[in-house]
């Protein structure tokens, strides 16, 4: 079975979830939905460590070979990614069972998590796979089963984000496959180790600068690249907790991965910098998304919306890597990719803990609520001081090799905006801190308990991983350097 | 004379589109969708996509049609002008965008290679091992069926699962939360006695259409897809003019989503054998002692999971939206 593992990630959540439509009774689903999941999860640290082994895995599908069949390729750049999400899921999905309790209602529990399962399998498929078109079949199973969690939000608000993020995704996947067919069409192939090979001859073509321009705004639509996040707070903000948990630390994570594996792997560094002034565009839109997302992130009374905000700054962090353009550069961006997972699923988990007890997560109702749940809002702080990027954590980590990077490329105005970035999440993470710990108790502050521990011990296994891997870098540096090695080494 | 023919769709599809743009009822834009549906067929036709234009006639014009009706008759049948005039709604900006998109996409086509082309790449890198062997590896003359159903079995897969995620979200959106449908209603067309008179004569007949389409996919343009959605249309003309009461006898929610998650799940097991015999996932050469055989029994059965998968989906969907429709009372 060892050989099949690179599909057998992708199939086992798929087919476990019309499994789960088959079991309906929603313990019983849940149970198994989470079991499919760490088995997902075990296959992936499999995977991983043989990655880290013996290289890059190549599966070919149905047994026709590339580029007349689709191949599963993981290497160094994505193996690290399925770890991420399918850990996360599977964490996630431990609290799921008591988070959802106050926020769905119980006949719908079951498809609830089918629609999780079929999200996980999209977004690995997506990572795992070495054909642009299957990119797409993918991405579609993704986005439907998101726009589904999505909606089934306690708020009818919830309804009307979703079908925001319907349009906006629709468009972001229609550019992309327009994209893929342009390219299709230049080179008569899907593959993405074939296209890298036969795009050069035809690189200088107007029909492949629109497939490429198509694709990367395609891309930036599904990260929520600023100014095209518009679909994301909201979404964010009225999806079930335990949904923004999930889909805060991996889904958009994906959608850079695509962006990097097309950029340098697909249409390669030179193709992607010296025909187009990505470097330019990246950078002021990665950092115009930081300070503005972030300042936009203090004026929020809805601590999810808040996170969501500041999850669209983090993504400028992300963009700001890419733009570098070097080996640090990169190595940054993945880094702070699997970081910034581990700590807004942290954060967000967090908050899933406080919706479950006040129903709400607005500031104005959160007086002195450390005091009445001081271990979900120790875990707030903990995760908040690692978005800032205090020593110790993994955002400290990020937010170290993102600098050198700038200043291994000179671009000190550049660093000095990435310090600006951490001094703006002091400030939001800060109010938070101020109203929960330092504001006294007041009569609005309802009298709830310390969440339930079906919720905590998920949410600290997450904290914990924030400060491990913000200790011993050695496994996720090591990872990020290999994948950006590759990335600068096999470039044509 | 082709070329003229391809100017007349063309031009047709352009009025059309502008017409559903302009269109307040929506009732009038279903039906236009559904035209633009069966133009792009023909356009598909001309072009010898037979496969694509039996799918766009099927699902463009045919299955979202309806979908499309079900839904109208929940939320009305006008477009009701923008509530708040100081709303987000910038029609300028949206039309310079739009405009600059189908500029730049009309600047990509310049350096395309010429419709046909025989040296264009499409041609010469990867479709000629398609065209020359499959006759031999897979052996069966409709080569589409043989990529979509072998060669890129995989993607075919993944399709059906997004089909099977519609399905999922139509369920955990909007199915009934009340735990019974109320009273009977009489159906909407059930005064018609031509039509119900006539349909009973028809739905057998398409019920067996839809057996031949999923079966002769091998041989001619068809397959699971499209079959899937024929049967299930035989169902939609039953509810409409018998009353989703009568319907809903012979369809039982339990059933259909069971078959829904089957249908993938024969699918996905076609491809678990393989692995169990010793082949990559999906590789059907390993389902029976000889290649070309195991090909065959390989693209019956994902055919067939494709066939009950989109039938149930559509099915379910259909009743969903019908059935809600009934428990919110008489629409406005």
């Amino acid at each position: 079975m060892i050989v099949h593992l690179s599909v057998l990630q992708v199939i086992i959540p798929l087919m476990a979830a019309p499994a789960c439509l088959l079991l309906r009774k929603r313990e019983l689903v849940w149970a198994f939905a989470t079991l499919a999941t760490f088995l997902t999860f075990a296959v992936s640290v499999l995977l991983l460590s043989q990655v880290m082994q013996s290289g890059a895995i190549s599966y070919e599908m149905g047994g026709w070979e590339a580029p007349w069949g689709i191949e599963y390729r993981i290497d160094m750049l994505n193996a690290p990614l399925l770890v991420l999400i399918s850990g996360i899921s599977a964490i996630a999905l431990l609290a799921a069972r008591t988070s959802i309790e106050n926020e769905i209602p119980e006949n719908r529990h079951s498809f609830f998590y089918i629609a999780w399962l079929l999200c996980m399998a999209g977004l690995l498929g997506i990572t795992a796979t070495g054909d642009a078109f299957n990119v797409f079949v993918f991405l579609e199973i993704s986005s439907l089963a998101t726009y589904t969690l999505i909606a089934l939000g306690k708020d009818r608000r919830a309804l009307w984000a979703s079908f925001q993020y319907l349009v906006a995704g629709t468009i972001g996947a229609t550019f992309i496959l327009i994209g893929i067919g342009l390219m299709y069409v230049m080179t008569g192939t899907l593959n993405m180790a074939d296209l890298a090979q036969r795009l050069p001859e035809v690189e200088n073509t107007k029909t492949v600068f629109t497939a490429f321009a198509f694709f990367i705004v395609g891309v930036c639509m599904k990260l929520a690249l600023f100014p095209l996040h518009l679909w994301l707070p909201n979404a964010y903000a009225f999806a079930p907790s335990i949904v923004t948990t999930f889909l805060a630390a991996t889904a958009t994570k994906v959608a850079v991965y695509v962006m990097i594996r097309f950029i340098f792997d697909v249409f390669g560094f030179e193709f992607s910098f010296t025909h187009f002034p990505l470097q330019e565009i990246l950078m002021t839109l990665g950092i115009a998304g930081i300070f503005v997302a972030s300042i936009v992130a203090i004026y929020q009374d809805n601590l999810k919306r808040m996170l969501a905000y500041s999850s669209v700054a983090q993504i400028g962090y992300l963009i700001l890597g890419i733009s570098f353009a070097s080996q640090t550069g990169i190595m940054a961006t993945l880094l702070h990719m699997l970081n910034h997972g581990l700590m807004k699923g942290a954060l967000f988990l967090s908050m899933a803990a406080v919706v479950y007890r006040l129903g709400v997560a607005n500031l104005s109702q959160m007086h002195g609520i450390a005091s009445r749940m001081p271990l979900t809002m120790a875990a707030f702080l903990i995760g908040g001081l690692s978005l800032i990027g205090v020593p110790l954590t993994v955002g400290f980590i990020s937010k170290w090799y993102l600098v050198s990077a700038a200043l291994e490329n000179g671009w000190w105005p550049v660093a000095a905006a990435i310090l600006l970035g951490s001094l703006l999440s002091v400030i939001y993470i800060w109010r938070v801190i101020e109203v929960a710990y330092f504001k006294s108790v007041t009569e609005s502050t309802p009298d709830v308990k310390e969440a339930p521990f079906s919720i905590l011990i998920p949410l600290w296994i997450l904290v914990l991983a924030n400060l491990y891997f913000g200790i011993d870098t050695s496994l996720t540096v090591s990872v990020t350097q290999m994948a950006a090695a590759d990335l600068f080494g096999g470039l044509r | 004379m082709e070329s003229f023919i391809h100017i007349i769709i063309l031009s047709m599809l352009v009025t059309t589109a502008v017409a559903i743009v302009r269109v307040k009822d929506l009732f009038a834009v279903t039906m236009l969708a559904g035209i633009y549906g069966l133009l792009s067929a023909s356009f598909f036709v001309l072009m010898d996509a037979h496969d694509v234009a039996f799918t766009e006639a099927a699902v463009g014009a045919g299955i979202s049609t309806i979908l499309i009706l079900t839904t109208l008759s929940m939320t009305g049948r006008f477009e009701k002008a923008a509530e708040n005039p100081k709303s987000n709604y910038k029609p300028a900006l949206a039309l310079a965008l739009v405009t600059v998109t189908g500029a730049l996409l009309i600047y990509g086509t310049q350096d395309m290679p010429a419709f046909g082309a025989a040296d264009a790449p499409v041609q010469t890198h990867v479709v000629p091992r398609y065209l020359n062997d499959s006759a031999t590896e897979i052996d069966i003359p409709n080569v589409v069926a043989s990529v979509l159903a072998s060669y890129r079995g995989y993607d075919t897969f993944g399709e059906v699962v997004v089909i099977f995620t519609a399905g999922i979200g139509v369920l955990a959106l909007i199915m009934s939360t009340a735990s019974k449908a109320p009273v009977a209603l009489r159906a909407s067309m059930e005064e018609h006695v031509v039509l119900r008179i006539v349909s009973k004569m028809l739905i057998p007949l398409i019920m067996i259409f839809g057996l031949y389409v999923q079966f002769h996919g091998e041989y001619g343009p068809g397959g699971g897809f499209q079959a899937g959605v024929i049967f299930a249309s035989a169902f939609f003309l039953y509810a409409m003019l018998f009353g989703l009461t009568a319907a809903r006898k012979v369809v039982n929610n339990t059933w259909i989503q069971a078959l829904a998650a089957l249908g993938v799940l024969l699918y996905g097991s076609v491809g678990v054998l393989a692995m169990i015999n010793g082949g990559n996932f999906l590789d059907y050469n390993f389902l029976a002692q000889d290649d070309v055989h195991g090909q065959h029994m390989g693209i019956l059965f994902v055919e067939l999971g494709v066939g009950i998968t989109v039938a149930s989906v559509m099915i379910i969907i259909f009743f969903t939206f019908s059935t809600r429709k009934q428990r919110d009372g008489e629409p406005d």
